[in-house]
């Protein structure tokens, strides 16, 4: 049984459709990226798994069970078995790293402070911020607040990450280390789905990555197929442009 | 004009009318503070309630948007008659000071209301996103990660509105509460000229209003630096 | 409760009280015009002027601001009398209304002083415009359509601030209500209805105010 399957959604921002039949099987350990033109919906498809776009139609299921997004209930749990980690990093300007990580956890899951505290410098630690535990967003570099991002995302142990465009807001020599601990966490054998504009990575990362525009996937398959020699001519001319330099 | 008022000034600032005098000063000063405490806790709870999103809330919702609109836009004058003769009607005993108090939190409370809403905006809504997917509920997001960022915006404003409505505290003279236009009245009736007891009550609102411009405008640079 | 609401006795005054409402925006409208006038004055004394006037200007403009209108007018009418100026109500609240509104606007005009550019003046200078040309064709309608958020606020606060001529007797849309309740003593009747009709007035004057300087400003905003 594929451990997430995304059926035939369709999704909407007022009045414009932004995902069109959009189907994806992920399997445990996958990570899985999309690529493809800005306003090609892959963003929005990682918004939908979160709840904070409602599809219209067609199916989520985790782990055989449905997700029921108009559910409030259903809604909460698909919302505890996903974490996202947005382009801005969108962490609480009015807390410490250390708060920002474990605040959710302890205030939302009730899990106990001390060993969700333990938890999070131990990850904090792992994405290379050890130090930094007592500082505010404000005093980081872009590349550290979105390590702070992915650490307090992980501390919610969830089963699957969505990363959106998390190195796309960052100065080129920050990109690195944020990639640095991507890779860490596939490694790692996380289930990730990947949003992403830096083909190389992808490359190196993805076990499979799908090609989407215009709310439509048009083409998954292997990284390798994919990136050099896809199937469909509106892969084909995507990658002809983007990997010309 | 000014030998009466010359002669006049021992007998005006007697130890008894100047007290008289700052006792209606402190008056004033106490309704607007009152009021606007009072409007301040009324107003957030409009603010938090325009935000919520159930179904069932919406009757408030709509009561809440109708009282905001509505209040802002009727005369001082205007809301303390309407309050004074319906606690009349209600048979409720009250002391005009009390009518006014209301009367001053019923208007903060609809300015408030707004202040606080256009505070809550000012918080990007990636803040929102952020607690929303980790399932914050309403409360626990403002209280955790809004109003921490939200109070500096809201407070400015809401301490110049009650910078302001010292001054439309004067229209409660109207109703008898013994402020600082009501002592100038009566000063003015017990014989004193009206230039001297009219002109020594605006020096008071005076002293009273432009210390407290200069607070709210050291508030403002304070705030908005950091 | 020992009061029952019997609507239908006050209906029939209602156009008495539209009536007063004209009133109202009349008296404002007027204190208004005046009120721009010193606010022209005074703002450009406190950006052209010297020490001295920018210091007298600054006095007034704090004074206005930091009292309430009501005593402003209070001592017009009461105090003036004794060093032989008479006014009647209407004068007194005019005056009041006027030289209260001009503090505010001095300050209102000055920031718009402040927002022309300088590159705008230094045009105008080259073009060899005097003072007075340069206030009427550059100054003037940029200062507009940057500040017609703040004026049209100010008037709408000042269509409110009608309200206490009814103090003095004065016949706008508060005095005709406290007639009305003299008269029928149905005080919760008109002075709700009353209050409607100010918030039915000040919207509509929002809204045309809004229309207006959208056509004639390119200004952008919203009344709700």
């Amino acid at each position: 049984m594929t451990y997430l399957s995304i059926d035939q959604c369709d999704a909407f921002y007022g009045d414009q459709k932004v995902l069109e039949c959009v189907t994806l099987d992920v399997d445990k350990g996958d990570v899985v990226s999309l690529i493809g033109p800005s306003g090609s919906g892959k963003s929005t498809l990682l918004r939908v798994l979160v709840g904070l776009n409602k599809p219209t139609n067609g199916r989520v299921v985790l782990e055989g069970e449905e997700i029921d997004y108009h559910n409030k209930r259903s809604l909460r749990r698909a919302r505890e078995r996903f974490a996202i980690v947005f382009q801005q990093y969108n962490l609480f300007q009015n807390m410490t790293v250390l708060k920002n990580v474990t605040i959710a956890p302890v205030k939302i899951q009730g899990r106990s402070k001390k060993e969700v505290e333990k938890e999070a410098i131990e990850i904090l630690e792992k994405v290379g911020l050890g130090e930094k535990l007592k500082s505010y967003p404000e005093e980081l570099s872009g590349g550290q607040q979105q390590r702070v991002a992915i650490a307090r995302s992980l501390a919610l142990k969830p089963e699957i990450l969505l990363l959106d465009e998390v190195t796309s807001a960052l100065d080129p020599e920050l990109v690195n280390e944020v990639l640095d601990t991507i890779r860490l966490l596939a490694k790692e054998g996380r289930t990730m789905i990947i949003v992403s504009h830096e083909m190389s990575f992808v490359l190196e990362v993805s076990s499979k990555i799908a090609f989407m525009d215009a709310g439509k996937i048009i083409e998954v398959g292997e990284p390798h197929k994919i990136l050099k020699n896809p199937d469909t001519d509106r892969a084909r001319e995507f990658m002809g442009k983007i990997l010309r330099h | 004009m000014w030998e009466r008022i010359a002669e006049e000034l021992p007998r005006f600032f007697t130890y008894y009318n100047v007290i008289f005098l700052l006792k209606a000063m402190f008056t004033t000063f106490l309704l607007s503070m009152i009021g606007c405490l009072l409007g301040s806790i009324m107003g957030g709870v409009l603010a938090i309630l325009k935000l919520t999103k159930s179904a069932m809330l919406l009757p408030l919702r709509a009561v809440a948007l109708v009282y905001i609109e509505f209040f802002r836009r009727i005369p001082f004058l205007v809301t303390l008659l309407l309050i004074f003769f319906v606690f009349q009607a209600i048979g409720l005993e009250m002391s005009v000071f009390a009518v006014a108090v209301v009367s001053v939190w019923v208007i903060a409370t609809a300015f408030i209301a707004e202040i606080a809403r256009s505070g809550l905006e000012s918080v990007p809504a990636a803040q929102w996103e952020a607690a929303e997917v980790m399932n914050f509920n309403l409360l626990q997001t403002l209280r955790t990660i809004i109003l921490p960022q939200a109070w500096k915006v809201i407070l400015p404003p809401a301490f110049s509105f009650f910078v302001m409505f010292i001054k439309d505290t004067a229209l409660a003279s109207q109703i008898g509460v013994v402020e600082l236009t009501y002592s100038a009245k009566v000063l003015n009736n017990k014989g004193f000229s009206a230039a001297l007891a009219f002109g020594v009550v605006l020096l008071l609102y005076y002293m009273l209003s432009y210390p407290l411009t200069k607070i709210g405008a050291w508030m403002e640079k304070k705030l908005d630096i950091s | 409760m020992n009061y029952t609401i019997h609507f239908s006795q006050v209906v029939e005054y209602i156009p008495y009280l539209i009536g007063g409402a004209w009133i109202s925006l009349q008296v404002a409208f007027l204190s208004f015009c005046g009120g721009m006038v010193i606010g022209l004055f005074g703002a450009m004394t406190k950006t052209f002027g010297g020490p001295i006037t920018r210091r007298i200007v600054d006095a007034y403009v704090s004074f206005f601001t930091n009292t309430p209108q009501l005593v402003q007018i209070y001592f017009l009418y009461f105090a003036l009398p004794e060093v032989g100026i008479l006014m009647n109500s209407y004068q007194a609240v005019l005056l009041g209304m006027t030289l209260n509104a001009g503090g505010y606007l001095t300050e209102i005009q000055r920031a718009g002083f402040i927002s022309v550019r300088q590159s705008e003046l230094e045009a105008a200078e080259t073009l060899g415009m005097n003072l007075i040309q340069k206030v009427r064709y550059v100054i003037l309608p940029h200062i507009l359509k940057v500040l017609f958020p703040s004026l049209s606020n100010l008037y709408i606060l000042m269509t409110l601030g009608t309200s206490m001529a009814a103090i003095f007797g004065l016949e706008e849309l508060t005095g005709r209500a406290l007639n009305i309740n003299a008269e029928t003593f149905r005080s919760i009747e008109v002075f709700s209805l009353t209050a409607v009709l100010y918030v039915i007035v000040t919207i509509a004057a929002s809204l045309t105010l809004l229309f207006v300087g959208r056509v004639f400003f390119r200004v952008k905003g919203k009344v709700f």
